[in-house]
């Protein structure tokens, strides 16, 4: 038996298939993967996400910590409640872990890091901190719970205590506020709009409720899996790890290159690998014959070389199946992944697929 | 928990056979195989006339979560197959016994039906594993 979350009971009660994720005994789907995922691109989803670690730094020197721990640049961070994406990395440029950075205040950051890497994060992160005397405290006692969805944030203002509503509402994309016992983050890993929240855990039953009778599916690890591989959203321990640098993880974008003093953790092996000619590329994949790409089968570049699919699946929205591979360096635009014995056709497209409700990519014919 | 259809015979593997009065076979999989699968998105399936052995590999279901091979139950030779699964696999989800079925063989020999199950041997299998 794993761990459990506030809402373990509610997802029994649901009829939720329970399956194992990082420890923690979690929601795979209520019924339809499909379904649930239809709801969030179409109206709204709730997912139970209380299995991700929150950990807060408290200290005169956060930041200059964080500047060092991560590969962007939280001097980015200008206003207070915005948040930041990045990866910690080791010494070697692999990733140890991506996660979210919320600014908090001037000695107050907000991280929210992966469950089934919780240990080894905690365990860096504290390692890291000494020197700057950074206090580092897990946050075991929050629940978190993501509404995303076109209709996400109207049907949860709700349940935000009314003298924060209208601000809550008025948050922008990548910001997130403090409503009382409850924090806000418009934030989310879905490609819709929609909020994350942070609550007491004594409190997330009744939150829960209140979303679903207001019209939000209950969405699992299955829903968010599809439709994080739709918006071409990275998913740790499969598509980057420790011997991955970001910039073979698509990741180019979420490192702070400047200022070029800022000396943070992995940084002389990225500089290396940056301008390598051999550096892999990380791509998005549209199978074009019939089947279902999955991780780890083989992507063959003719005449140049071989890659591998590091997330695979069907797309619910498009009808066909995606994936995200790392393949060889090099200028072209096809490629075949063998599945049971059969090299099937794929193409390479510009990400993310689908975000917002559209799809993003050209279907039937162009290529990038 | 859905009552298992009396007629059929059931495998280890999860899957269905209905002797047909022609002597053929018809072969799919059992609605607790297709719920723990979740969501079908594609099957493919053999070619009519080509023969397979009794384990052999002869079809395969993907969901949105994963792959999974189907077995020949039996020897034999594929007479038919579902090519509506082509377009609908999903009606394997909505209906496991009835228009979600995979394949019809005709088999080799008279099988043994010692090694398949009966609907109460097949309800205290499933009834197992869950425990």
């Amino acid at each position: 038996m794993g761990s459990k979350t506030a809402l373990f009971e509610k997802h029994n009660e649901a009829g939720a298939r329970i399956v194992d994720f990082g420890g923690w005994d979690m929601p795979l789907h209520y019924g339809s993967q499909k379904q649930e995922h239809h709801a969030v691109r179409q109206n709204a989803g709730a997912f139970d996400v209380s299995h991700m670690t929150i950990v807060d730094l408290s200290g005169e020197r956060s930041r200059v910590f964080l500047q060092y721990l991560v590969a962007n640049d939280v001097a980015k961070l200008k206003d207070y409640g915005k948040a930041l994406y990045t990866a910690m990395l080791n010494a070697d440029g692999g990733v140890i872990d991506d996660l979210i950075i919320y600014y908090i205040s001037d000695t107050d950051y907000r991280l929210v890091v992966n469950a089934a890497t919780r240990d080894k994060d905690l365990a860096w992160i504290r390692e890291q901190a000494g020197p700057f005397d950074v206090a580092v405290n897990e946050r075991a006692d929050l629940a978190m719970i993501a509404v995303q969805g076109p209709n996400a944030r109207q049907l949860a203002a709700d349940s935000i205590a009314a003298e924060h509503r209208d601000a809550a509402l008025a948050l922008k994309p990548f910001y997130s506020l403090q409503a009382g016992e409850m924090f806000i983050a418009r934030t989310g890993y879905t490609g819709e709009d929609g909020w994350e929240l942070c609550m007491p855990a004594a409190d997330a039953p009744e939150i829960w409720d209140q979303l679903l009778s207001r019209g939000a599916a209950p969405c699992g690890l299955g829903a968010r899996d599809t439709l994080r591989l739709e918006a071409a959203m990275n998913l740790y321990g499969t598509d980057m790890d420790e011997s991955i640098s970001p910039l073979e993880a698509g990741l180019n974008w979420t490192i702070g290159w400047e200022p070029a003093e800022r000396d943070f953790i992995g940084r002389g092996a990225l500089e290396e690998l940056r301008h390598s000619p051999d550096r892999r590329r990380f791509v998005g994949l549209l199978l074009e014959d019939k089947g279902v790409l999955r991780n780890h089968q083989k992507v063959v570049v003719e005449g140049i070389g071989e890659g591998e699919i590091t997330s695979g699946g069907f797309s619910p929205s498009i009808g066909k199946s995606i994936a995200l591979a790392r393949v060889p360096a090099g200028d072209y635009d096809r490629a075949m992944v063998e599945v049971r014995g059969k090299m099937l056709n794929v193409r390479i497209v510009k990400t993310p697929f689908v975000c917002s409700g559209k799809i993003r990519i050209n279907i039937e014919g162009e290529t990038l | 928990m859905n009552e298992l259809p009396g007629d059929l015979l059931y495998t280890k593997d999860h899957e269905w056979l209905r002797r047909e009065d022609d002597g053929s076979v018809t072969i799919g999989i059992t609605d607790h195989a297709q719920g723990a699968l979740g969501d079908l998105v594609y099957v493919e399936l053999p070619e009519v006339g080509q023969d397979v052995d009794e384990a052999d590999e002869m079809a395969v279901v993907e969901s949105v979560k994963a792959a999974s091979d189907v077995y020949a139950p039996i020897g034999g030779s594929i007479v038919a197959i579902n090519e509506e699964l082509a377009d609908v696999p999903e009606k394997i989800n909505s209906d496991p016994y009835g228009d979600g079925w995979i394949v019809r063989m005709q088999p080799t020999d008279a099988f043994d039906e010692s090694t398949l199950m009966s609907p109460d041997d097949y309800q205290q299998f499933i009834d197992d594993l869950d425990d």
